[in-house]
């Protein structure tokens, strides 16, 4: 009889803590689409922002958001993956491999404006880079691979020892079994940690605002030659990305729409995260269907 | 009688470390072509670490050191020169857990000729349904090839991971337990498949069912604390053992 009661008094607990999330998590979500929404039209998300004026939108910093998204991950995806597959299959249990564990993980919790910093001072000012897309990249690759990595690497842990068993009793080499048998079972897993990342990735400010730079200079859509300063491939020039410019309108826009167009552009940046999220869901399972044969 | 037979396996003292713990003190044990062999004993004995040395499966366990001879077809298997990628082809091995593969029935048993290089469709549809039958699940599963193999019950499972071994014509299959998460029906069933392979396959079975051992096998192996005690016919280790040690496992004093 008690320990009944208690029983509905815990499940009662965690139900209103349960509850109380999703509520903070919708408020934000309706609170940021009910205010946004309303200025987010094609116009919007085609046209320049305009620094003086009203009537900008957000059309470049969305292109410069995709492209470093796209750059971003083209580097930090295939060395994740070498490095996870490393760390899970190949490497030894020594001093070496915890160390190297260790400063993942310590890469993982760093601030993103220190990513940002050290990325400044790196690429920009070292490498001569200055504030470019490729910088920004490249600092998003730090931020970033860290998690990707260890997302990597937990995904092919989680491949039950009897699989590799499996491949190798079945003559298949060391190499063979990863490939064949392990990375494609911990597909759904590494893809799902890939897309949450890119999420990750795609509201991220702070790592690149002295990296990327905080201007979004005008963009010649009919030249997509990479080498032309003003083309939108060029990798070299400065981008100003969504989440970027959202921080700038708020600390020192004197557009006389700042607060329509930030409202705009976070219910636009909203938005793409949350595609990336149930994308994730989705494209898994799917993979999963594919793999398996269940679908 | 199997004395006649050629010598398929021959393992003359091995002797198996994990770190500094003596798993296997000194095993010689031959295996003769085209028999079933149990092997048997108490769990701790060393049965499976022995099975697993066959294949040289030990290999992927840190901290193992083997000493001693297992010669498969005259070539020992320890010689520097050995590729086990290519004896694991010869030896087959079945888990004691079903472990098929999460892809689909068709291309679990598939999978060892595709990575081998085989790529007509008209082979490897060929090799599906021999080696399915074989494996005695064919008229189970004939329509439905292209679903997860993770759909079916333990049993079939199990009798899917023998057909993904037949697949790549081993000259040897071990099996560790491979019953011993089925139920009796299942693995009856497997053990009636064991009994039609025997024409073709060297079979080597670890079990801890001894009827299991007495129904199918040829020759039993009786493994206690590292040693082995006793290796005979089937019918001499259960009706007529000469040591004492197998006579009071066999009578269930201990074990």
């Amino acid at each position: 009889m008690n320990s009944k009661k208690w029983n509905t008094v815990a499940t009662g607990i965690l139900y209103f803590i349960a509850g109380v999330m999703i509520l903070i998590l919708a408020f934000l979500l309706i609170f940021i689409l009910w205010n946004g929404l309303p200025h987010v039209s094609w116009h919007f998300l085609t046209t320049p922002a305009r620094s003086f004026q009203t009537g900008g939108g957000i059309g470049i910093q969305l292109f410069n958001s995709f492209y470093l998204l796209f750059l971003a991950m083209l580097i930090s995806i295939p060395i994740s993956i070498g490095a996870g597959i490393y760390l899970s299959e190949y490497a030894k249990q020594n001093w070496l491999t915890s160390l190297i564990r260790t400063s993942i993980d310590i890469l993982s919790s760093l601030p993103s404006i220190v990513v940002g910093l050290f990325g400044f001072l790196v690429f920009s000012i070292q490498a001569g880079l200055g504030f470019s897309i490729l910088s920004g990249a490249l600092a998003l690759t730090v931020f970033n691979l860290p998690l990707l990595t260890r997302n990597v690497e937990e995904s092919l842990n989680s491949i039950s020892e009897s699989q590799r068993e499996a491949g190798l009793a079945l003559g298949l080499s060391k190499w063979e079994t990863v490939l064949r048998i392990i990375i494609p079972e911990a597909l759904p897993g590494i893809v799902t940690g890939m897309i949450l990342g890119a999420g990750r990735v795609f509201g991220e400010a702070a790592a690149l605002i002295y990296t990327a730079g905080q201007s979004a200079p005008a963009l010649d859509f009919t030249n997509w030659n990479p080498f032309y300063i003003a083309s939108p491939l060029n990798p070299l020039r400065p981008a100003e990305t969504l989440a970027v410019h959202i921080w700038k309108i708020n600390s020192e826009g004197i557009m006389p729409d700042a607060a329509q167009v930030s409202a705009g552009a976070s219910a636009v940046l909203i938005i793409a995260v949350l595609i990336f999220n149930f994308g994730a869901r989705f494209i898994s399972a799917r993979v999963y269907g594919k793999m398996t044969g269940t679908k | 009688m199997a004395d006649d037979k050629n010598k398929i396996i021959t393992a003359s003292d091995v002797h198996l470390f994990y770190g500094r713990f003596e798993a296997l003190k000194g095993i010689t044990l031959d295996f003769a072509q085209k028999d079933i062999t149990a092997l048997i004993g108490p769990s701790g004995c060393g049965k499976s670490t022995f099975l697993r040395t066959l294949n040289r499966m030990n290999d992927l366990i840190p901290g193992v050191t083997i000493t001693g001879n297992v010669m498969l077809h005259g070539k020992n298997i320890y010689a520097p020169a050995t590729d086990t990628v290519a004896l694991r082809k010869e030896i087959g091995m079945v888990f004691q857990q079903p472990n098929p593969f999460p892809f689909s029935i068709y291309e679990n048993v598939v999978y060892g000729l595709r990575l081998a290089g085989v790529r007509d469709r008209r082979v490897l549809d060929e090799a599906v349904e021999t080696s399915l039958r074989q494996a005695v699940i064919w008229d189970e599963i004939k329509d439905k090839l292209n679903q997860s193999a993770l759909s079916l019950s333990g049993g079939q499972q199990q009798r899917v991971c023998i057909a993904r071994v037949l697949a790549v014509k081993p000259d040897v299959i071990l099996l560790d337990e491979p019953t011993s998460a089925l139920d009796p029906i299942s693995s009856g069933q497997i053990e009636n498949m064991l009994l039609e392979l025997r024409d073709e396959y060297t079979i080597i079975l670890v079990t801890h069912n001894m009827q299991q051992a007495s129904r199918i096998s040829d020759k039993t192996a009786f493994f206690l604390q590292g040693n082995l005690i006793e290796f005979a016919d089937t019918k001499t280790i259960f009706l007529n053992p000469h040591e004492k040690e197998t006579e009071d496992y066999i009578s269930g004093r201990f074990g």
